[in-house]
């Protein structure tokens, strides 16, 4: 529906657009604004939009109240591993899936599959116990180990096979005629060419890891092995009341990284995600 | 050049023989297959049967006791009072979640599929919640839905008294639906933008010359150009809906009464909070056979009404 509008009509669109922009952009900067003022301000009447005194000392009793760099790297170092290793692991499986023929590959595709029709939540008991059983509770062996290889992985692998059955066929046939093995064509002729698809998947991976909220509260339970999302919400004080400054301070500090890595790669980022094989 | 022709056709060690092409291929396609095949074995199959095999049993983890009790939770799960509240609260969220998000992505999806300047700025703005940790977005929801936060004093400000929107039921499931999709509706913007991108332009150039009006052509040539698209976003949404949890437990934890405690907020408690996990594992198996006929119907639904798909 790309038509050159009236000048009347781009007043239209151009208005509504910001309107309905309010409840995405808002949230954010009350976030940012709301934790550099000082804690009398922050429920003044009429609201602050723009902070009339700036106070830091929130964000260094982030660290304070809680072993919150400790907790940053948790989150960091998981996420990445989870999305090195589905990267990896994930693209493997699609690739066989989607070129190599072997027996019972169609019904072992429809085992995968099974994961996309179990959500991680039906699970999460039976998950528990066994991983009492391997003595890893309150480590962070769950968070790393379930998403590379369990149900969250599964989208992954299916958006990797329907990536690597468009590609053309002559260009593995050329390599295997030059002898070639399977793993020597995965790795330097159709890995590199899925570019695209991996930044997709890299980018859903790294999001889901980083957001989740149920797993690390099942289990982990001391502080310093806290990811992110728990530990925001650990800064209340003894009455159990938010310390809202504080739980604003942390939030940005979680938010802004992953937003600067956004705006800078953010064409590469709407694409790679538009990109899934999920095209009409 | 007799010994080379010889050795090519018969004079192949019998390992050699073995090792065929073909069966070179099945090898490595069971060794790339093997991590992800194994991972869903171990984290999603087995654990499946536990659920069933655990949901036969009173196990109550405070008091330490396992006992074999047959359909028993799932006698009590029948007559559990909280039941159709739980039900109830996630048909709803569920509803009015994939109804409002839909809508939503589908409209700023043609807004921002204008040739317009600056529409990349908007289109990352709309887009940048998806990118904020959900924890730290529904954070600032809940201090911006408090009884005296920022969006009853902006209310104020027009003379307007807010509701304590998280304190009442109705106004709390609105909220969580309200902030679970600003979140989230960024993703399927992008996902229709792509669709709408891919409409061949000839059949908008025919309709203009028919001189069909652009509400008939957005009902008639877009909306069935995309429909592989909204089927797939809305199984992905639903699906979706089911598994929300951090929202729930960060800005209601599933009240005031039950209002807004939905399915897993329910298995988590009972779970992990009452320690019921035998009562826990019922519960996990009723998610499933929601998700199960859920995607299920969709599946059926793809055939009858997708009308066309490459």
């Amino acid at each position: 529906m790309k038509t050159d509008l009236s000048p009347a009509m781009k007043v239209v669109v151009y208005g509504l657009m910001t309107v309905l922009l309010i409840p995405f952009v808002f949230p954010t900067w009350w976030m940012v604004t709301s934790s550099v003022k000082p804690i009398s301000d922050i429920f003044a009447f009429p609201p602050e939009i723009v902070p009339r005194r700036v106070d830091l000392s929130t964000y260094a009793q982030v660290f304070e109240l809680q072993p919150f760099a400790q907790q940053y790297w948790n989150s960091a170092y998981i996420a990445a591993l989870v999305t090195a290793g589905t990267m990896l692991f994930s693209s493997m499986a699609g690739y066989a899936f989607a070129r190599i023929r072997f027996p019972f590959a169609n019904t072992l595709f429809m085992v995968v599959l099974l994961g996309l029709l179990i959500p991680a939540e039906v699970t999460i008991v039976p998950l528990f116990q066994m991983f009492l059983g391997w003595d890893m509770i309150n480590t962070h062996w769950p968070l790393i180990l379930v998403p590379i290889f369990g149900a969250p992985s599964v989208f992954a692998t299916f958006v990797m096979r329907q990536f690597f059955i468009a590609l053309p066929k002559e260009l593995e046939e050329a390599a295997r005629v030059d002898g070639l093995g399977r793993f020597k064509i995965f790795w330097t002729i159709a890995l590199p060419l899925a570019r695209p698809a991996l930044g997709a998947v890299a980018i859903f991976t790294f999001l889901h890891s980083w957001n989740l909220y149920l797993e690390p509260i099942v289990f982990l339970s001391s502080p310093e092995l806290f990811t992110l999302p728990q530990a925001l919400t650990q800064f209340t004080d003894a009455y159990g009341g938010a310390m809202w400054n504080i739980q604003l301070a942390a939030a940005t500090m979680t938010a802004i990284p992953v937003l600067i890595v956004f705006i800078i790669a953010q064409r590469q980022f709407v694409e790679g995600l538009a990109h899934t094989g999920l095209k009409g | 050049m007799t010994v080379a022709a010889q050795s090519s056709s018969t004079g192949k060690t019998r390992k050699r023989h073995f090792w065929t092409m073909e069966r070179r291929d099945a090898l490595a396609g069971y060794l790339f297959i093997a991590p992800q095949l194994i991972g869903i074995i171990t984290f999603v199959l087995i654990p499946l049967g536990l659920v069933f095999w655990y949901s036969l049993h009173e196990w109550n983890v405070l008091a330490q006791t396992f006992r074999f009790q047959g359909l028993g939770n799932y006698q009590a799960l029948l007559s559990d009072p909280g039941l159709p509240q739980v039900l109830g609260a996630t048909v709803l969220f569920s509803v009015g979640l994939v109804v409002f998000n839909m809508s939503l992505a589908l409209l700023l999806a043609v807004l921002l599929d204008q040739k317009l300047k600056g529409i990349t700025v908007y289109r990352t703005l709309f887009f940048s919640p998806v990118v904020v940790s959900l924890v730290a977005w529904t954070i600032v929801w809940s201090f911006l839905l408090q009884n005296n936060g920022g969006i009853n004093a902006i209310l104020a400000l027009f003379g307007v008294e807010g509701p304590n929107w998280l304190r009442e039921p109705t106004t709390a499931m609105i909220s969580v639906i309200v902030v679970q999709v600003f979140k989230n509706v960024g993703l399927n913007m992008i996902l229709f933008l792509a669709a709408l991108q891919g409409v061949p332009r000839e059949l908008y150039e025919a309709a203009r010359v028919d001189g069909t009006p652009a509400w008939a052509q957005f009902t008639r040539i877009t909306m069935p150009m995309i429909s592989p698209t909204i089927l797939l976003t809305s199984i992905i949404t639903i699906v979706g809906s089911l598994q929300v949890f951090a929202q729930i437990a960060v800005l209601t934890q599933g009240g005031p009464g039950m209002s807004t405690t939905v399915l897993v907020y329910y298995l988590y408690q009972q779970a992990f909070q009452f320690h019921k996990f035998g009562y826990g594992a019922t519960l996990s198996i009723l998610l499933f056979l929601i998700v199960a006929a859920l995607t299920f119907a969709q599946w059926q639904m793809r055939r009858r009404l997708v009308f066309y798909e490459n």
